[in-house]
């Protein structure tokens, strides 16, 4: 599938993606807000499978893990960046929701067409022809977002440890 | 082989006798830090989905601080999930006495040598009393509440050391905003930062957790600082136990990723312009700023030693025409021993207003939020755009001494006018 990107720059901070002041409305307000003081259009133009690009240290600022919950709740089909915050980063990957380092990301524009490889580690310029390497991510840490985050993950877990109690 | 405080730790805590940086290990946790608002009512749900229990309820610990005083129906209702949470499962919890960041070290539970996690970004605060502690979320949370393990990347150590001694009128927060401006947001890389040299060893534990608080605005997963004879004291002083401290530092050759080295001696006292830690400058760059609002609060900025040290400046002096000065502190324990001190009195003389022992307005909580183009100067950590009210508002930062400066003079000003 492939979608729009949203070119952002750096620093782009957890208030900026789940603004402190719809924290209380819950996920479907806060989404709705998400990223309001930086692209006043993103919440309300993004599509599932819209890729969000930016530059570097994505996510910084608090633990909140709205911030990458709401971009799941957008279905955003990943984010690709520069570099990311550590909290950010964990929490997105614990929320099953892709995110990938480019070690650079010349040639990407705001609005071009592009698809997400995650598991090969490409983001794919459709329009332009044009793929950008992306680092590949731990294999454990692709586990826990092929099931979907650290809970289903965990879940798993715990049923395979359940069965081999019984068994 | 030698190695930094930081492989030492997760080294010892999964199970290793040595780490290297760049693997991802997974590691037992000795203690997790949870709070009413990332805690119970978000890892409680997870956990009866996951049907499993806490994994032991002795190493967790809970603080309410985000909702108190409870003065909303749903802060209240919150606080109640809170507390029948902490009865069912019999974690320790501390009610209403502080923020956690502050209240846990001042438990004597956070031991040098700790692998512990918090569920709050300013959780690498306990690296003040060399613990490797850094912040998740609240279903990574609820994951190690279930197992008592987490993944983690071994990090790189980014030194950093102060040398000299800091002047008259500078604390721990004006060397933050200097790093935050030297370095940007993301000089630590999400590795570890640890903190050295002359400088810093001179610094008191509340001034040491200043610094490790801040690492998580430098962008480091945790802020260390090698324990000492401070350390030790300060465990003494709260009735925790001193463990054998003989190991817990980096050694001497141990591969770091960048070491850099300040002089603190010549640094000025720092603010931050809006909306981000790294617009620093020295306070009186800034002197024409008229503020409205001046904010002593929150785990950074309103520990005993903040508030002594914005009395300092207050003592015999009135708040400028116009300007409201709100105290939040820390703790009930800070709060007591500065009411003792005369402390409290001497900001009650001022004019100003005080708060909930609570994350507050820094949390974007509470009737005081800021209002639309109201400019506030705030010796929190953080002045991100709509942080502490609306998006209008204007935040700069600064140490306690700068932020009670400013709410006499009505501006910003270089608080050491203020101490001659």
């Amino acid at each position: 599938m492939s979608g729009r990107v949203f070119l952002l720059g750096d620093d782009i901070d957890t208030d900026q993606l789940a603004p402190g002041q719809y924290m209380r409305g819950g996920i479907e307000a806060i989404a709705a807000h998400c990223l309001e003081a930086t692209r006043p259009d993103f919440a309300t133009t993004v599509q599932p499978g819209d890729i969000v690009v930016a530059g570097r240290n994505f996510g910084a600022g608090s633990s909140r893990e709205q911030a990458a919950e709401a971009l799941r709740h957008l279905q955003v089909a990943g984010v690709v960046a520069l570099s990311f915050a550590g909290i950010f980063y964990r929490n997105a990957v614990n929320l099953g929701l892709p995110v990938l380092i480019a070690p650079v990301l010349k040639g990407v524009g705001d609005g071009d067409r592009a698809t997400l490889d995650a598991e090969a580690g490409v983001l794919c310029l459709t329009g332009k022809n044009t793929d950008i390497a992306l680092e590949p991510m731990p294999e454990n840490l692709r586990d826990i977002i092929d099931s979907g985050g650290l809970v289903p993950h965990l879940k798993k877990r715990f049923a395979a440890s359940r069965k081999g109690q019984m068994a | 082989m030698q190695q930094t405080l930081a492989q030492k730790i997760i080294a010892r805590a999964s199970g290793r006798d040595h780490v290297t940086p760049g693997e991802v290990v997974t590691a037992q946790v000795d203690l997790a830090m949870i709070h009413d608002s990332g805690g119970p009512r978000r890892v409680a749900p997870i956990l009866a989905d996951l049907g499993v229990g806490l994994w032991d309820k002795d190493k967790v610990f809970l603080v309410s601080d985000h909702f108190v005083p409870g003065d909303t129906e749903e802060g209240a209702s919150i606080l109640a999930l809170t507390r029948d949470w902490a009865r069912e499962t019999g974690v320790r919890f501390l009610d209403g006495q502080g923020i956690c960041h502050v209240v846990l070290p001042e438990s004597g539970q956070l031991q040098p040598g700790m692998f512990a996690v918090g569920g709050d970004s300013h959780s690498p605060t306990g690296g003040a009393m060399g613990a490797f502690m850094f912040g998740i979320g609240a279903t990574e949370m609820a994951g190690v509440l279930a197992t008592g393990e987490i993944w983690v990347k071994v990090p790189e150590t980014i030194r950093i050391e102060w040398t000299g001694r800091l002047g008259e009128g500078l604390m721990a927060k004006d060397i933050m905003l200097a790093l935050c401006g030297r370095l940007g947001m993301d000089g630590g890389k999400y590795q570890a930062v640890e903190y050295s040299g002359d400088a810093i060893r001179a610094l008191s534990m509340q001034e040491r957790m200043t610094l490790a608080n801040m690492a998580a605005e430098l962008g480091g997963q945790t802020g260390l600082i090698a324990p000492d004879q401070v350390t030790a004291a300060f465990l003494r002083d709260v009735g925790g136990d001193v463990p054998d401290l003989s190991d817990l530092h980096t050694d001497e050759g141990a591969r770091v990723l960048e070491h850099h080295t300040f002089v603190a001696t010549s640094l000025a006292p720092q603010v931050a312009a809006p909306h981000s830690p790294a617009n620093a400058m020295p306070a009186d760059e800034a002197e024409k700023t008229a503020v409205d609002v001046a904010y002593v609060g929150a785990c950074t900025g309103a520990k005993y030693e903040d508030l002594a040290a914005a009395a300092r400046v207050l003592k015999g002096r009135t708040l400028a025409a116009g300007v409201e000065l709100l105290v939040a502190p820390s703790s009930k324990r800070d709060q007591d021993r500065a009411a003792k001190d005369g402390i409290m009195a001497v900001f009650e003389s001022a004019g100003a207003k005080v708060l909930p022992n609570a994350c507050g307005i820094c949390a974007g909580y509470g009737t005081h939020r800021l209002g639309a183009d109201v400019t506030c100067i705030s010796s929190t950590a953080r002045n991100f755009k709509g942080r502490m009210g609306e998006t209008s508002s204007q935040i700069w930062l600064g140490s306690p001494l700068t932020v009670a400066a400013a709410a006499v003079a009505g501006h910003i000003v270089d608080p050491r006018e203020m101490l001659s």
